[in-house]
């Protein structure tokens, strides 16, 4: 009864959602492929379906973004992700004939799904259409701040896959997320993987739990725009990029690192595509305002620029998408060169693209490590040597950096979870994507060429399904109940007894008389036996 | 030495000795006799250790009493907490125990039934129930099952089998007319006559082996019933509490009962207590004189602190779903099982988790049971109908240890199948 409200508070309560995650699981793995594309398909239209809702609804709960981009990455999260593994197959064993290899999919189980404030529902979207691609069950735990957007979400996809045929309690939610309980959850060793994407105290957690774990470090995006850039460009995508969704995304820009030849250009462009360049004093207040005792304020978190100038006391037109306060010095008691989710936009200048690039260390050294760097320049050695200097596991190259290291706009995976890889403290290096939510167990023959390894081609070990898993349990005698193979001959002895039977009038095809012989049959059998 | 702190006995030898002389000679030897050398030590979860150290995984249940399990952590944590604050109580006075036990009871029950009156046991709550049946309808006599069993208390034994009643003198026949099961001429003719108090059902006959009611046979009984002026009393004491996949087996039958009977597993194993529910017609006693029924221990509170602790549980939405699951991956294992024996087990009634693995044999399930014994599964035969293995998992068993389970019993049947004593006596 998937749609019946949860309360699930009690550790032991979770201990039971996690259970009944594993029953679903050890189920969905023995999924056909073309089970798990109809499930999918349906979770993703009816995400699709009501990617404005939850956008709105999230904004209003959470108080972070902007409903109309929420739209588009709730749209991208769902229909999007599956168009984009369209041609991807998790669930067919894969025949290496070269190799001698077949490789036999072996989903993680049960996904322990932490999903954020600021990307709330998209999160849970996407991390629920990976784990249904990969055949494994989902809890999701969200963010307290998003609990209800997030968990109603959660059980909208949870009965559009049982409807599709998904096992009963494949996706399931958590109401009232608390850090006890969150925490009972990740160190719970019916929990196959946590999924940590959030603050860092939730990623470190995740990762002392004792179960494997995918956590993923803050961002902290350092752009670098160069002389060799199209600068008019660049500010476009720039500014564009902090005022989506107002820099909830980790991949939003923080610390703008300017070439002088175009620097001036830059500030001009930018201010044309709707930035507000701060004066030195605004600047401090702004700093005032958003970094009391240096830290970030995060009540300034997704907000948007009219209300983060008005707060911190500076004037700025009424069409302002972006703050852009300007600093000299890349060093970690610089407020300004600290993450700040939201779309104010430090500025340094720099003499040449060589000293961008040792900018753009300092920033990472301070915060972001194997996250994302952005750069806009047409000099491909200037990328290289950016790439190859600058720790971070992702440069996009002339796009903006919310939509590009997501990979809504390049060709990365697109994702909610950015992998920042060992130098990032993580497991993961790449953007979280299905094939991380699968083993493959490997068969592997005698490579001595004496040794053949036989036809491998179309054998595949998983059934379609047709019917709810599990079987509502029916008594046994109920003529919809499921039987037991019968010994062939009884089976002969009904028919017979069935066919004179329907030549005296009574049809012989019909199922409850045809029971209701089997059972006078065995009956008498076992009495036979008894002598 | 065995220490168990508040006692201790030097050997499982010496215990056994000990039980014999103090305790109950008759039944000691009946297990020993058995080949069941069982001294039930430790106990977690669906486990058990005998003396000795042996594991079994239970399917027993004491018939449901251990439907969460042994010592369930969250029951157990709930009495412990009620324990500084809370004991028997007073059950002269309104009692906070029992009135929240009370009120969760009721929401949790078929439409109709409005009251509960607590017993300290399922025989004494039977004896409510039909002492309640006969107050509001102010007859004497009571139908039950041939083969019933509904406890051995004063009035309840007498709707059991001859066995039991002869025992002690407390067969009346004359009061407590029996019919078979599944015979609805037989129960027609029996209340025809308009003097019939109430018709007492357990939703499937336990201790005879699970017999499953024909489709229709429950829902015609009540019928009978409403049509002869008689109340309908489902005996819940094995089938409540999720373990036919709804939380009161009755429900799956679209019947609403005048009275529902729970007991055994509404203890959650820790602290004995028993409840009848009854609508307002069946619990009229209890506006007239309240101290009708009355029981120091009935509804004691810290039980009642047990059974809400056990029905909250049992209510989650997780549980009924992972009950299902249960009930399936059970259902199919059996099944594959008795594809490979079709003619020695002969029969699987199954309800959710209630099973009853028929054998054909006369004392075919005892011979299946000294095999899982032997391979560490404590299941018991039917008393009334011992060709029928009651065969009974907890709702929250784990995916591996129901294939543990199933992986045990396959073999155990088949042992079974091949005991040289089975065959010669199937011979003769
Ligand atoms: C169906 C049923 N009703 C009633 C009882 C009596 O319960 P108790 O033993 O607690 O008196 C039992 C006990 O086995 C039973 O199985």
């Amino acid at each position: 009864m998937s749609d019946q409200p949860q309360t699930v508070t009690a550790p032991g309560a979770a201990g039971h959602l996690l259970e009944r995650a594993r029953w679903a699981a050890r189920a969905y793995a023995s999924y056909s492929a073309s089970d798990v594309e109809r499930i999918v398909r349906a979770v993703a239209d009816v995400a699709h379906a009501h990617a404005e809702k939850y956008a709105e609804w999230a904004v209003r709960e959470t108080g972070f973004g902007v409903v109309e981009h929420k739209v588009r990455k709730n749209q991208a999260c769902s229909r999007g992700i599956v168009d984009a593994y369209a041609g991807d197959d998790f669930v067919t064993p894969r025949v290496r004939i070269d190799d001698k290899i077949v490789e036999v999919p072996r989903p993680a189980g049960v996904v322990l799904a932490l999903t954020p404030s600021t990307n709330p529902v998209a999160t849970v979207f996407f991390k629920v259409i990976l784990a249904l691609l990969t055949r494994n069950a989902v809890v999701v735990s969200p963010h307290p701040m998003a609990k209800e957007c997030c968990h109603d979400a959660a059980r909208l996809l949870a009965r559009a896959a049982v409807e599709a045929g998904a096992p009963d309690g494949i996706v399931q939610s958590i109401a009232e997320p608390t850090i006890p309980l969150v925490e009972a959850l990740m160190g719970d060793a019916r929990t196959n993987v946590i999924l940590a994407t959030g603050g860092t105290g939730v990623v470190r957690a995740a990762y002392s739990s004792g179960n494997p774990a995918i956590g993923v470090g803050p961002g902290n995006v350092p752009v670098l725009v160069d002389a060799t850039a199209d600068v008019r460009a660049a500010a476009r995508r720039i500014v564009e990029s902090k005022a989506f969704d107002n820099s909830v995304l980790c991949t939003n820009e923080s610390v703008l690192i300017a070439e002088e030849a175009v620097a001036d250009q830059l500030v001009r462009e930018m201010e044309r595509a709707g930035a507000a360049m701060l004066s030195a004093d605004d600047a401090q207040r702004l700093r005032d305002s958003m970094f009391p005792q240096g830290r970030l304020d995060v009540d300034v978190v997704g907000k948007d620029a009219a209300w983060i100038a008005q707060r911190a006391g500076i004037r700025v037109g009424p069409r302002t998408k972006v703050l852009v306060a300007p600093f000299d010095t890349a060093v970690p008691e610089e407020p300004l060169t600290h993450e700040k989710l939201s779309p104010v936009l430090g500025l340094i200048r720099v003499p040449d693209a060589s000293t961008g690039i040792a900018t753009a260390r300092a920033i990472i050294r301070i915060a972001g490590a194997g996250h994302s760097a952005a750069i806009h320049s047409a000099d491909p050695g200037t990328v290289m040597r950016y790439a190859a200097e600058v720790p971070v596991l992702r440069v996009s190259v002339n796009v903006g950096n919310s939509t590009g290291g997501s990979g809504l706009d390049t060709n990365l995976a697109p994702t909610m979870t950015i992998g920042t890889g060992f130098v990032g403290r993580s497991a993961l290096g790449e953007n979280l994507q299905p094939k991380h939510l699968v083993n493959w167990t490997r068969i592997a023959y005698n490579s001595d060429p004496a040794e053949a390894m036989p036809a491998y081609a179309g054998l595949s070990p998983w059934p379609d399904h047709h019917a709810p898993v599990p079987a509502y349990p029916v008594p046994s005698n109920d003529e919809r109940a499921p039987r037991s193979h019968t010994p062939a001959h009884v089976d002969a002895l009904v028919d017979r007894i069935g066919a004179r039977a329907g030549a005296g009038g009574v049809s012989a095809g019909d199922a409850a008389f045809r029971e209701q012989v089997r059972r006078l049959v065995v009956e008498e059998l076992s009495h036979l036996i008894k002598g | 030495m065995h220490d168990y702190d508040a006692f201790s006995f030097d050997s499982k030898a010496e215990m056994l000795e000990k039980s014999a002389h103090y305790w109950n000679p008759d039944k000691t030897r009946f297990w020993s006799d058995s080949g069941i050398d069982l001294v039930i030590d430790r106990r977690e979860g669906y486990l058990l250790w005998d003396m000795d150290g042996r594991r079994l995984i239970d399917v027993h249940l004491n018939g449901g009493t251990y439907n969460l399990g042994h010592r369930n952590p969250e029951v157990v944590a709930a009495v412990k907490k009620a324990m500084d604050r809370f004991d028997v109580g007073n059950h002269h006075f309104p009692s906070l125990g029992r009135t929240a036990l009370a009120e969760a009871l009721v929401e949790s029950a078929p439409a109709g039934l409005t009251k509960v009156a607590y017993a300290s046991g399922g025989g004494e709550a039977i004896d409510i129930a039909l002492k309640s049946a006969r107050h509001a309808m102010q007859k004497r006599k009571i139908v039950s099952i041939v083969k019933a069993y509904h406890g051995h208390t004063g009035l309840a034994v007498a709707t059991g089998d001859d066995r039991f009643a002869k025992l002690f003198l407390a067969d009346r026949p004359e009061e407590f007319p029996q019919v078979p099961f599944n015979d609805l001429d037989a129960m027609e003719q029996a209340l025809r006559g308009r003097d019939v108090a109430a018709v007492i059902m357990e939703t499937i006959p336990a201790t005879y082996g699970f017999p499953l009611p024909d489709p229709g046979y429950l829902e015609a009984v009540k019928a009978l019933c409403e049509r002869y002026d008689a109340l309908y009393i489902a005996d819940e004491v094995q089938t409540g509490l999720m373990r036919t996949g709804e939380l009161w087996g009755i429900t799956k039958h679209g019947i609403e009962p005048d009275i529902l009977v729970s007991g055994k597993g509404l203890s959650g194993g820790i602290y004995p207590i028993a409840a009848v529910l009854l609508s307002e017609r069946a619990g009229a006693w209890l506006h007239e004189d309240g101290f009708g029924h009355i029981s120091t221990f009935g509804g004691a509170e810290l039980g009642c602190v047990a059974a809400l602790t056990t029905l909250e549980i049992t209510q989650r939405p997780e549980v009924r779903s992972m009950v299902h699951y249960i009930a399936d991956r059970v259902g199919t294992g059996l099944r594959e099982v008795q594809a490979q024996y079709p003619d020695w087990f002969v029969g699987i009634r199954q309800n959710g988790v209630v099973l009853g693995l028929e054998f054909a044999h006369p004392e075919g399930a005892k011979y299946v049971m000294r095999q899982l014994y032997e391979l560490g599964v404590w299941a018991i035969f039917s008393t009334l109908d011992p060709r029928v293995l009651q065969y009974k998992p907890g709702i929250l068993m784990t995916p591996d240890l129901v294939e543990e389970l199933l992986d045990r019993t396959a073999l155990a049947i088949g042992r079974a199948a091949a005991d040289p004593a089975l065959s010669r006596r199937r011979a003769s």
